[in-house]
């Protein structure tokens, strides 16, 4: 059977989509996974338009209809339906896709409607992480676009008596040539819906030169609606009956509650009851935390009656965890030999040799998201079945979580996806999701959980608090013959799997092992670390800290070599060549290593085209100012940055500019990538100046944007120029690439231009003045 | 009673006076586009107009509302867009958009006040206002472009 199926032919136009008379259903999983014996009549189709949310939540539209699969859907007035099933936290997934697919369908783009996916494991993987959309996708949506394109060739073609190969498509319409007959896609909507859909080896992909709209890029389909207030996110989701809750939760992870007094809390007006949340079983996973709720008719009343909770904690093993002490372990772990990771000739013997050694230490502490949008989520529990409404990242992990939270089959649980008001990473995780179905469930009625922004700091899933020491023995002319890199973090397995303390494959195939650099001994190690809190994805993950250690060390070498850092840094990446990893099971973030090899003429390009842009080495520096330079690959994508600081005499950092060159292969939407990378540059900043979340007998001691904070206008970069490297390669991530080579690249501009060496993170922990 | 004007519209408000304006808009007159941030004052992402200035409407309570005109998001313009979201809307800033809402009031406020900002001047206004995905160099651009568009 084709992957692609006519699924109007199946009698699935129910409810809502009965207006569309064309739909084509894709499908990735086995057959056992059929649409046809899928749960018809419980998913919601999310017309989002007008309001940005779906509209079962605005407008309480049925639940009826039912999207099998991630499709295009064309109406009888012409208007074509395209899924997105990737989650919109910002990087412009929710345009970019459909944009490919409207390109193949030789759609209008001003007569596309956009439908955001509720959860479906048919869909394949909907998890939006890992900068990994456009990749996954990209082939799938041309296939899916170019197959109903055909369908509606044929269609015409039947109708005029002709041969289809007489035919072609011309924005929106099918055009017979020789006799200069038109028929609109809306018109040819119903004849198409009748035909097989023909297999995969029958589609002819437009060539390059025929695309419309791939390369161009088309501005956010949300972009109005956005900047109006109309758009809908996690936070803005309301159903009708639904009440308001806001939990107190263990302030130590794995803490649980030992007594409550609700008394106070109860007479807050407004407030109609206090609900006690069972903590998670371990391994915490993406359950929720547990705690007490409190449930009111507004968010205000539910925030005031928390305050007003009296409750004593049992703390529980955690409470041992201090930043400062475990800090101290970490570094001597990093110290100490480790696991081996990667291993080249043989350092030992060449550190034996004597001569020159180099060795540095760095650090980076736990960082917090600190999305805009806190998490929120709205749950209804009905007759045994919950829907739910999230600002998620991944709707199949709400399914499986709110399904065991509940005891219910996960074909039971429909999640709806909002938009995000941001994610990186922490929406991957479903917790607040689960909190809203377990309330609901205990309450009889939809319930929307509101994390404040001090939840959302203290009780995230925070980026693995790092220790890397660097080791290398250097030659005469300051190039090393051996160099040694070993690491100690706290794993994201640790949220997983108990007791887990060594970075996994994926982590350590995060700009470590994969290290680019031409040395003809060269170690990689990982070290162990106990994590204490919930740890997660941040935005670029493991490649942050790797970034961080890697770039800054090389740029010690290349000072204490006396050699221009650009010239240095192409010197250790070495002569053009492909670096095959293969032998130590190098994930390649999922990818092909013969469509994303490790291709150091690319690295270098990068390094290259960064130079000349920001014109390094070429301007006359004034005193307090300097540039830096980073590279790094990561999610198949290489990027250079060039950060120039100015820092005054008292220390303050502002950054003019940066310039940022980015080879992500073939780009869909440069609009939307550009973008990413100028918003990266300014994540990066904020990573580099002021990340740091840290622990006290456990507990967080940040709490909101005061005491963590991320970088405001007059901290970011003035002005980030942003400039795509041409070429046809395959398409590379672009969400996350950006962050990792821009803080040890804004930390070497400080070396630059203070002579002060960043080896711990953030800048604000250091004295820059004189 | 507490009386006020929203968007237009005359109000009433009984409940707590102490209760934020923020979550008066967001829960009970179903006001969504005004997002919640941090309810301190520190982000901006509930900035609304109260009589013409740009206030956080987290920490405002509805008793320093009362006799007030508060505009918010969805109130900005009557007819088709404000020049400060057209402005938006032309330099393509955002990208996930929670933050906007307060971003463009703010802007507003600002360009009602002065006319042709600086960037220092921009900086003094917008730096209250947290973005998490970096779009400040578009915030710039487009008050500036604004500027333009209203002189």
């Amino acid at each position: 059977m084709s992957p692609i199926q006519n699924v109007s032919r199946r009698g699935f136009l129910k409810g809502a989509l009965s207006g569309a008379t064309f739909v084509l259903a894709v499908r990735y999983l086995p057959e056992s996974a059929s649409a046809e014996t899928g749960p018809l009549g419980s998913g919601s189709r999310l017309e989002t338009g007008d309001s940005g949310l779906p509209s079962d939540t605005v407008t309480g539209l049925n639940h009826t209809a039912f999207h099998p699969n991630l499709f295009v859907g064309i109406d009888a007035d012409g208007t074509v339906y395209i899924v997105a099933h990737r989650s919109e936290m910002g990087t412009g997934i929710r345009t970019s896709l459909p944009l490919v697919l409207a390109d193949e369908l030789d759609a209008d783009w001003k007569r596309v409607k956009i439908e955001q996916a509720i959860g479906d494991a048919r869909l394949g993987s909907q998890d939006t992480d890992g900068s990994q959309s456009i990749r996954g996708f990209f082939d799938v949506m041309r296939q899916a676009g170019a197959t109903a394109r055909l369908m509606l060739v044929q269609a015409a073609a039947a109708q005029w008596n002709v041969s289809p190969a007489e035919c072609e498509t011309d924005l929106h319409t099918v055009v017979h040539r020789q006799s200069g007959k038109k028929l609109g896609y809306g018109e040819l909507a119903l004849a198409a819906s009748k035909l097989p859909v023909p297999a995969k080896d029958q589609l002819k992909l437009k060539p390059q030169t025929a695309w419309r709209y791939i390369g161009k890029g088309a501005p956010s389909y949300d972009l109005t609606d956005v900047c109006t207030g109309k758009a809908g996110f996690g936070m803005d989701a309301r159903v009708p009956g639904m009440v308001y809750a806001s939990i107190e939760r263990p302030p130590v992870l794995g803490g649980q509650v030992k007594s409550v007094d609700d008394k106070e809390a109860l007479k807050v007006a407004g407030v109609s009851q206090t609900v006690p949340v069972d903590p998670f079983k371990p391994p915490h996973a993406m359950q929720q935390l547990g705690g007490v709720a409190v449930i009111a008719d507004n968010t205000w009343a539910a925030l005031q009656g928390r305050r007003r909770l009296k409750i004593e904690w049992d703390h529980g093993a955690n409470a041992v965890y201090n930043s400062d002490g475990f800090k101290k372990e970490l570094q001597e772990a990093a110290r100490k030999p480790g696991k081996v990771a990667r291993n080249v000739g043989d350092v030992e013997t060449a550190f034996a040799k004597g001569g020159k050694v180099i060795e540095a230490e760095y650090y980076v502490p736990h960082l917090a998201h600190a999305s805009m949008e806190p998490p929120a989520a709205v749950a209804e529990f009905r007759d045994g079945k919950v829907v739910a409404w999230a600002p998620t990242q991944n709707p199949q992990a709400v399914q499986d979580t709110v399904s065991k939270a509940l005891g219910i089959p996960k074909e039971d649980v429909i999640c709806n996806v909002t938009l995000l008001g941001g994610g990186f990473g922490r929406k991957s995780m479903p917790d607040y999701v689960a909190e809203a179905a377990i309330l609901s469930k205990r309450v009889g009625k939809p319930v929307k959980v509101v994390w404040t922004r001090e939840d959302d700091i203290k009780f995230d899933y925070y980026h693995a608090v790092s220790a890397m020491y660097m080791k290398a023995a250097v030659d005469a002319g300051g190039k090393p013959t051996a160099w040694l890199q070993r690491s100690a973090f706290t794993p994201i397995t640790s949220s997983f799997v108990p007791g887990a303390n060594y970075g996994s494959g994926g982590e350590l195939g995060m700009g470590w092992v994969d290290i680019p650099f031409d040395i003809a001994n060269l170690r990689v190690e990982n070290g162990p670390a106990t994590a204490h809190v919930r740890i997660g994805w941040l935005r670029s993950v493991a490649n942050i800290y790797h970034a961080f250690a890697i770039q800054s060390f090389a740029n010690e070498l290349a000072v204490a070599a006396g050699r221009d850092p650009v010239d240095y840094l192409l010197d250790l990446i070495g002569q053009p060549r492909v670096i095959n990893l293969k032998d130590i099971g190098y994930q390649n973030y999922g990818s092909s290593a013969e469509a994303y090899p490790i291709d150091t003429a690319r690295i270098r390009r990068v390094v290259e085209m960064a130079a000349e842009k920001s014109r390094w080495g070429k301007q006359k520096l004034g005193k307090g100012s300097g540039m830096g330079i980073a590279v790094h690959r990561s999610f198949v994508t290489t990027v250079a940055s060039v950060v120039h600081v100015e820092v005054t005499d008292d220390g303050k950092i502002t950054i003019p500019r940066v310039d940022t060159v980015v080879d992500a292969g073939m780009v869909v939407n440069p609009i939307a990538v550009k973008a990413q990378f100028e918003g990266a540059a300014v994540f990066g900043t904020s990573i580099a100046r002021t990340g740091e979340i840290t622990a006290t007998a456990g507990k967080i001691d940040q709490s909101n944007f005061h005491n963590y904070r991320v970088s405001r206008m007059t901290d970011a970069p003035y002005q980030t120029n942003v400039y795509l490297v041409e070429n046809n390669a395959a398409p590379g991530g672009v969400g996350e690439p950006g962050v990792p080579p821009m803080v040890p690249a804004l930390c070497n501009a400080v070396y630059a231009a203070t002579g002060k060496q960043i080896r711990e993170l953030p800048l604000s922990k250091h004295k820059l003045g004189k | 009673m507490i009386q006020l004007r929203v968007n237009g519209t005359d109000r009433q408000f009984e409940g707590d006076p102490e209760m934020p304006l923020l979550w008066y808009l967001r829960d009970m007159l179903e006001l969504t586009g005004t997002k919640f941030g941090c309810g301190m004052a520190l982000c901006g992402a509930c900035t609304v107009l109260r009589n013409g200035e740009a206030v956080r409407s987290c920490t405002t309570p509805m008793k320093y509302v009362d006799g007030a005109r508060v505009t918010t998001i969805e109130g900005l313009a009557r007819n088709g867009l404000h020049p400060v979201q057209k402005a938006w809307i032309e330099a393509n800033v955002p990208q996930c958009g929670y933050c906007q809402a307060g971003q463009i009031m703010q802007a507003v406020a600002l360009l009602q006040s002065n006319k042709k900002p600086t960037d220092q001047d921009i900086d003094e206004a917008m730096s209250g206002n947290i973005c998490r995905c970096g779009t400040y160099q578009r915030i710039r651009a487009a008050i500036k472009s604004a500027a333009e568009g209203i002189a």
